[in-house]
């Protein structure tokens, strides 16, 4: 069974506690369809585990099949130098139909980041590498498309229907049930 | 599941069409290491199918100096619009004629489906497979494997 060959770490984007007995650990990418539809399952698994949830996102753009899903995960992470990751990767995943390079400057615009910085970021790759990082980390841990969910280090083989990942993430949580 | 040719077998060796007036031998690779991905068919389905999660991680296999080859039984002229539609930057090579001879020369052949296994060969420079796997017919097996077993060839 894959493991995954990067912890979580501080160079992560997690939501929830350090400390938390479930560690889930999507990668993803921005144009996937698949992916937006994890995004709203996502958030409800968030609501439903609370303290006992920590949730990592990290990049895996198909970037060949997928025109705008770099810049989408670059401008992410510009976003996160401004400690606003979650909040462009929650307005990204909202607006996944319409994604562009002009939208995504719109959005920056809405957390009310500086939009030409952004442009100049994307021009310059300043955070390919960062992505390229994670891009790496998913192809050694043996991630096969998008979206792959690792919970406890474990590759989750299950399908990506709220239900499975609830009961794959209750069986993590609460062994002795 | 097929019995493929294992580690420390010599490659077979074969010629077939890379693109529609184009052959392709595997001895013109000999002296660098080659990575061959059988798989089922081109245009599966799904997003980040196999072929095109290669496609995103061929930088990592150049490092190695490895050429990366797909195989399936289509035709060339299905390689060309499938290779054209995902952009595909490595060789998709066709077994069509005689359907799935080099398939079965590697032992990656399903009779009843007449498609190839989705399977993968590592081979060395010298032309000896070092690493071979076979994957269950709808797992896309990712590259982890190819890597690890790149890494352990000889420098």
């Amino acid at each position: 069974m894959a493991t995954l060959k990067v912890p979580v770490g501080s160079a992560d984007h997690s939501q929830g506690p350090a400390d938390a007995p479930v560690t889930l650990v999507e990668y993803g990418d921005y144009e996937c369809s698949h992916c937006g539809h994890a995004y709203p399952i996502i958030k409800a698994l968030q609501k439903r585990f609370g303290k006992q949830l920590r949730f990592a996102f990290r990049h895996f753009p198909l970037r060949e099949i997928h025109p705008n899903a770099e810049a989408a995960a670059e401008t992410a992470e510009f976003a996160g130098t401004h400690g606003k990751f979650w909040g462009m990767h929650d307005l990204i995943f909202e607006n996944q139909n319409s994604l562009s390079e002009q939208m995504l400057g719109e959005l920056a615009q809405r957390l009310t980041l500086d939009r030409q910085a952004l442009r100049e970021a994307l021009g310059s790759g300043a955070f390919a590498e960062r992505v390229r990082r994670d891009f790496s980390g998913g192809v050694r841990s043996g991630v096969n498309g998008t979206p792959t969910f690792f919970i406890n280090g474990l590759r989750y083989e299950g399908s990506f229907d709220a239900e499975s990942l609830m009961g794959a993430l209750v069986e993590t949580a609460e062994p002795e049930i | 599941m097929s019995n493929i040719l294992s580690a420390g077998t010599p490659a077979p060796e074969f010629t077939l069409h890379v693109t529609p007036d184009q052959m392709l031998s595997l001895k013109e690779l000999r002296g660098r290491p080659v990575i061959l991905a059988f798989y089922p068919a081109d245009w599966s389905p799904v997003c980040g199918d196999q072929m095109a999660l290669y496609n995103e991680i061929l930088p990592e296999f150049h490092r190695f100096n490895a050429e990366l080859m797909g195989i399936s039984v289509d035709g060339v002229w299905c390689h060309a619009a499938f290779s054209r539609d995902r952009k595909l930057h490595f060789p998709l090579l066709a077994d069509f004629e005689p359907k799935g001879a080099v398939s079965k020369l590697y032992g990656a052949f399903r009779d009843g489906e007449g498609v190839s296994e989705r399977a993968l060969f590592v081979i060395d420079k010298k032309g000896t497979i070092t690493w071979s796997y076979v994957s269950p017919i709808a797992v896309n097996p990712g590259a982890d494997g190819i890597l690890e077993a790149l890494e352990s060839l000889p420098k």
